[in-house]
Parts: C-alpha cells; structure tokens; sequence
C-alpha cells in the first residue's frame, strides 16, 4: 500500500548527528485496518480502502455496520483509499502502520489547513494594505486597485480578494522521513503539515 | 503532549548547570574543520535565555577587540561539549538587552551574587 491516514501530534525539534537542529512534525501513522479491496474486475480499478479511529455506535448506520462486519473490524471514523502495491495479497481486517515507512524516504502529506474565516487581502495573499497616513481614512488594509478602466470593463477572473482562507484539503509534498518508531506507530516527517494539531492527514509515498 | 515529550527524551541534556542572566559563562563548542573536530571557548555574559526544552536558547555577549560580539547557543545542542559557570552576577532583570547601549568597562559591570 502506498500510503496511510494518520493524525498530526504536534511540531518540535531534534538534532542531528551532525548537531543540527531538524524541524519535525511528530505524526501518529496508522493503525490502519483494511476494509475493503478493490479490484479491476469487479469495482474497475485496483485500491486499498483503510480505516482509522474508533466511531462511536450512534455515529454509525447499518450498511456502515455491514461494511465494517464484513471486514470483521469495529466501525472505524476515516476511510480511505490508497494505491496497493502490485503483487501483494491485501486481505481484509489486515493492520498496517508506522513499519510501511523507512528512514530518509519522501513522502506527501494531505491534510485539511486550519481555518482562518472570511479573511482580508493582507492576511490572505500577503497585500502590503495601504498607506496610514498623510490624509488616509479607510485605507490601511485595503487591496488598492482591482484592474483597469473602459477597457476592459471588467474585473478579471481568478483576482486576488478577501474571502474564505483555509479549512481547505491542501498537500505538502516531499517531506523527508526523519525516523520511524513501530512500538508507538510513530513517524517524524521534516517541516510542517498542514491542520492542527490532532487533525486527520493522509500519507502518501 | 506527553507523546510529544518521548520523542525529544533522548535528547535532553541532564547535566547542564544552573545558570541565568548575568552569569558569565564558558562555553565550549565543538567546531568541525576538514573532518577534524576541536573545541573552541567562547566567554561571556549571559544576556537572555529563552524557550522551553529541546528548543531552549541562550545568548552570550563579549567585547572583543573593542567590538560586541553575541552568540546564541541551543542549550541541549550535542555541538555544546560543556558549559562552565565563571561568575554569577546579580542582576534585576530576566534580558539585559540594556547592556548592548553600554559602553566602557564601568557600565557594563555586574556585581558579583554572594
């Protein structure tokens, strides 16, 4: 399988042998449990469906009950699918974790970023506002110009303006496996994923 | 965030001593030169200390040649061999960011505790 969801503990730092200081983030890499696969025959393509966390009873439906059943693990709260490596036998209620991942291999984490509301140009796209003196009243935070005059007429698509940032799906590639804990299903990815901490992210190699 | 603290566990020095702003302290760091390693001092004031565990810091200012020269060490960096407690001086403040406006030997005394 190549790749696991997994949940963000939170950020700090260690040293290398070299005695430099290595941001890391410290991520919780499975345990996940195989639920469905999918093969080219019966669904039309080759997957692995994994699940992870714990989902409460009243959380839970009966043809979530049945998959789950099926699969003869508890109701699992996240479900994904992930590409399988080719040639390996994938069978149900099989348990992966931290040991899919080796030491100084790349991976790319997904996640969801922290949710910063109906933000202003200066926040959002990084604007300088305008000036704060010599006569301004409502210009410290403002975008300035958003385009031309008569011609075009319009205001072009895709414009940088205030609106909605974060709380979107966003990937961070090629972060660096610093090391791999198995007893505590524990990886150390170099540099930041996004979310907050505990947030649900996807590690994909 | 007690999983956060296993991580760094190992890492943590235990023998580092106590020391805060206004000591003066020597600090022996390990500098690698063409694959060889050798330890060079550097001694002076400690003009700040900051951060918490793994990620703690400390600022050491000295006049050298007449000129202010700072570093500023992680504590629990394994390039840090040693730091040694020259003097401890009594002071009233946590940062003595005031001693950078200072000049002369006078003004940038510090009294020694007792």
């Amino acid at each position: 399988m190549r790749g696991l969801i997994g949940k963000k503990i939170g950020m700090t730092q260690i040293y290398s042998e070299g005695g430099q200081a290595i941001p890391v983030t410290v991520v919780e890499a499975g345990p996940c449990v195989v639920t469905q696969v999918k093969t080219q025959v019966i669904d039309g393509y080759n997957a692995v469906q994994v699940g992870y966390g714990e989902r409460k009873g009243k959380h839970s439906n009966k043809a979530l009950d049945g998959h789950f059943q099926k699969a003869g693990t508890n109701a699992k709260r996240f479900l994904a699918e992930f590409v399988p490596v080719p040639d390996y036998d994938y069978k149900t209620g099989q348990q992966f974790g931290a040991s899919l991942f080796k030491e100084g291999e790349y991976v790319d984490v997904a996640g969801t970023t922290k949710g910063r509301g109906f933000s202003g140009v200066m926040k959002r796209h990084g604007f300088s506002g305008g000036p704060k003196t010599h006569g301004q009243r409502e210009h410290p935070r403002s975008a300035g110009s958003i385009g031309q005059a008569s011609d075009p007429s319009r205001v072009f698509k895709g414009m940088k303006m205030a609106g909605q940032y974060g709380n979107k799906r966003m990937t961070v590639r090629n972060l660096e496996v610093v090391s791999v804990d198995m007893e505590k299903n524990q990886i150390l990815l170099k540099g930041a994923v996004p979310g907050a901490k505990n947030g649900i992210i996807y590690i994909t190699k | 965030m007690n999983k956060m603290k296993s991580v760094v566990e190992g890492q943590l020095k235990t023998d580092v001593p106590e020391f805060s702003a206004g000591d003066t302290v020597s600090v022996d760091v390990r500098v690698v030169e063409g694959g060889k390693v050798r330890v060079q001092k550097f001694q002076g004031v400690v003009i700040s200390r900051k951060g918490s565990d793994i990620s703690e810091t400390f600022t050491v200012r000295k006049i050298s040649g007449g000129i202010g020269v700072e570093r500023i060490f992680p504590v629990h960096s394994p390039m840090i061999s040693n730091i040694d407690v020259k003097r401890r001086g009594k002071v009233r403040r946590a940062k003595l960011n005031y001693l950078r406006k200072l000049t002369g030997s006078k003004a940038t005394r510090i009294t020694e505790k007792r």
